[in-house]
């Protein structure tokens, strides 16, 4: 697997803060990525680092397999940060003709992104005359000129409508499908839920999770359940080894059930039957990205 | 080095405000003859620049860029917004990470602000000439290209102020901020010649043996004023038996290697404000 980009004990000190510690992780080529974290978790520091905008205090990161400086090796990413910037004199194909400049490639592809992310009718158009849904695709449109081996996208619908944030995430789901490796920084779940096969979880600067979305947790799921006895089956479940732990949801009066391995609705379903418990409720869930996150960040500031 | 250029020019060429200055800046330029027939008074004396023989081979070089430096102002706002715009519209965060260096970020700034200096030399220098066949006395080669010192002496001097307003730009971040403390410096200077003058020297030589280091007064050493060597006040000086003036109007390699240094100390610096910074 061909590596893109390699952090190794990272970390930025702005005076007494620090907002990125000792952080290290992996890119590799083919996935979307997701990188997790509340606001102020030291996201868009990171990327700034590896971007070449933000200097680092200790550590040390490179692009592919480090032959060379950042700057060249940028040429080859694409990415956008925070908000989309450009110059607002001029239109919308002058502002790419000077990122191909910038980038060394043929000005050949500009109507073709700006017609991938719908803004071939505009590009005339002062960049100032944009709206700011039009100026984040626009931003995407100019990321993905030279066809980059990698896309960074930092907070890509952040205060976007409900419109502008679906055309977004359409674009990016086009552009992975296309096998292109995304880094999505988002403090929204389910941006990183919907598009991202990987997640790295930071929180105050630290990572906390690294790996694929589905495996973030390792239990296996849960178990909603309601039967005629709560008490037989609360006690059944309790004296039972298969589950770790069971809870009564408040709100519902359902009893949560977390199995310690992998257990399927219908074999539960005849288990409990041949106890004798009949159950009037019952539905397997698996966490979603929200509750596991919470879990996780929560677990480290106890 | 052309790429960078081509890079910096593209950011300029869509402008507005860029191409009004420039304009202006050009238009003025040429009409330096205008400027020339305005009458001046000296004194008490009233006369016209034009009858005083002013565009005679080799005054007019001298005369030409003195004057073509007063326009540098409007250059000096080209350059200052060209830097602040880039930290105002967050593009040279955009540009470093579409793959730009900051050392080749600073440089297409500067190759563009030695290029302003650059046009504005040959301008100057095909203006002048012109102007000079037309009106000048004299055409003889040898004295046509007498003295071109002061073309070079202008270029050096336009860098150094160029220079100056670039590093403001990169210090600020704001136009408007970085030419009011451009203003502020002028006076500064103004001040520190005048407290030195006549409060620590008491003495005039020995100021500008000092003054001649800060950096707008090393640039404004370089071309003087023209008017004391007009054939009118010469005659006069000669008439006098004085020639203590005109020693004044020689070009020494020493002023040249002031603004120079100027001019390192200021690229260096913004090179060294902008790699420490955090955008």
């Amino acid at each position: 697997m061909k590596t893109i980009l390699t952090l190794n004990k990272i970390t930025k000190k702005f005076g007494p803060i620090t907002a990125v510690n000792n952080l290290s992780f992996t890119i590799e080529k083919g996935h979307v990525y997701g990188i997790l974290g509340p606001n102020g978790s030291g996201k868009s520091t990171t990327l700034g680092m590896v971007l070449n905008v933000v200097n680092k205090t200790s550590g040390d990161f490179h692009w592919f397999d480090g032959s060379e400086s950042t700057h060249e090796a940028l040429k080859k990413v694409g990415a956008i940060i925070e908000r989309p910037n450009f110059y607002p004199y001029m239109t919308a194909k002058q502002n790419l003709n000077l990122v191909c400049k910038i980038k060394n490639v043929t000005n050949v592809k500009i109507e073709e992104k700006l017609d991938l992310v719908g803004l071939l009718d505009r590009k005339d158009s002062k960049f100032r005359t944009f709206s700011l849904g039009m100026k984040q695709r626009l931003a995407i449109a100019s990321a993905l000129l030279n066809d980059p081996e990698i896309l960074i996208l930092d907070e890509p619908t952040n205060g976007l409508d409900p419109q502008g944030i679906h055309q977004i995430r359409e674009i990016i789901r086009k552009i992975a499908s296309m096998g292109t490796t995304i880094l999505l920084a988002s403090h929204l779940l389910d941006e990183v839920e919907k598009v991202c096969s990987h997640v790295i979880i930071i929180r105050k600067g630290e990572k906390l999770y690294d790996g694929k979305v589905d495996e973030m947790n390792s239990n296996h799921g849960y178990f909603e359940l309601k039967a005629e006895n709560t008490e037989q089956l609360h006690s059944y479940l309790t004296n039972n080894q298969q589950f770790d732990k069971i809870k009564i949801d408040d709100e519902s009066g359902l009893l949560i059930a977390f199995p310690s391995q992998e257990l399927a609705a219908h074999e539960f379903n005849k288990k409990l039957i041949a106890e004798g418990i009949v159950l009037s409720h019952l539905v397997k869930r698996r966490e979603s990205l929200e509750q596991q996150f919470l879990e996780l960040t929560n677990q480290k500031s106890e | 080095m052309l790429r960078l250029l081509n890079i910096e020019f593209h950011k300029l060429k869509y402008s507005r405000s860029t191409l009004i200055f420039s304009a202006i800046y050009l238009v003025l330029f040429c009409f330096l003859a205008l400027f020339a027939s305005i009458h001046f008074e000296f004194g008490n004396v009233d006369f016209q620049l034009a009858d005083q023989g002013i565009f005679n081979f080799p005054y007019i070089w001298h005369f030409n860029a003195y004057f073509a430096s007063f326009l540098k102002i409007f250059l000096a706002i080209v350059i200052v917004s060209m830097i602040s715009n880039e930290y105002s519209n967050r593009t040279i965060k955009q540009n470093l990470i579409d793959g730009m260096s900051k050392k080749e970020f600073l440089l297409s700034k500067i190759y563009t602000v030695v290029a302003f200096a650059l046009t504005s030399t040959v301008v100057l220098f095909v203006v002048s000439l012109v102007l000079g066949l037309i009106f000048s006395d004299y055409n003889e080669f040898s004295i046509i290209f007498s003295e071109l010192e002061y073309l070079i002496a202008y270029f050096v001097k336009l860098l150094g102020f160029f220079a100056f307003c670039m590093f403001l730009g990169v210090l600020i971040k704001r136009s408007a901020f970085a030419l009011g403390l451009l203003f502020i410096w002028w006076i500064a200077e103004s001040i520190i010649i005048n407290v030195l003058r006549f409060v620590i020297f008491k003495d005039g030589e020995l100021t500008a043996k000092f003054s001649q280091f800060l950096p707008l007064e090393s640039m404004a050493n370089l071309v003087k004023q023209p008017f004391s060597r007009l054939s009118l006040v010469k005659s006069a000086q000669n008439q006098m038996g004085t020639d203590i003036l005109s020693n004044d109007y020689i070009i020494h390699w020493y002023q040249l290697l002031i603004v120079l240094i100027w001019v390192t100390v200021f690229f260096y610096a913004s090179y060294t404000l902008l790699k420490k910074r955090d955008l």
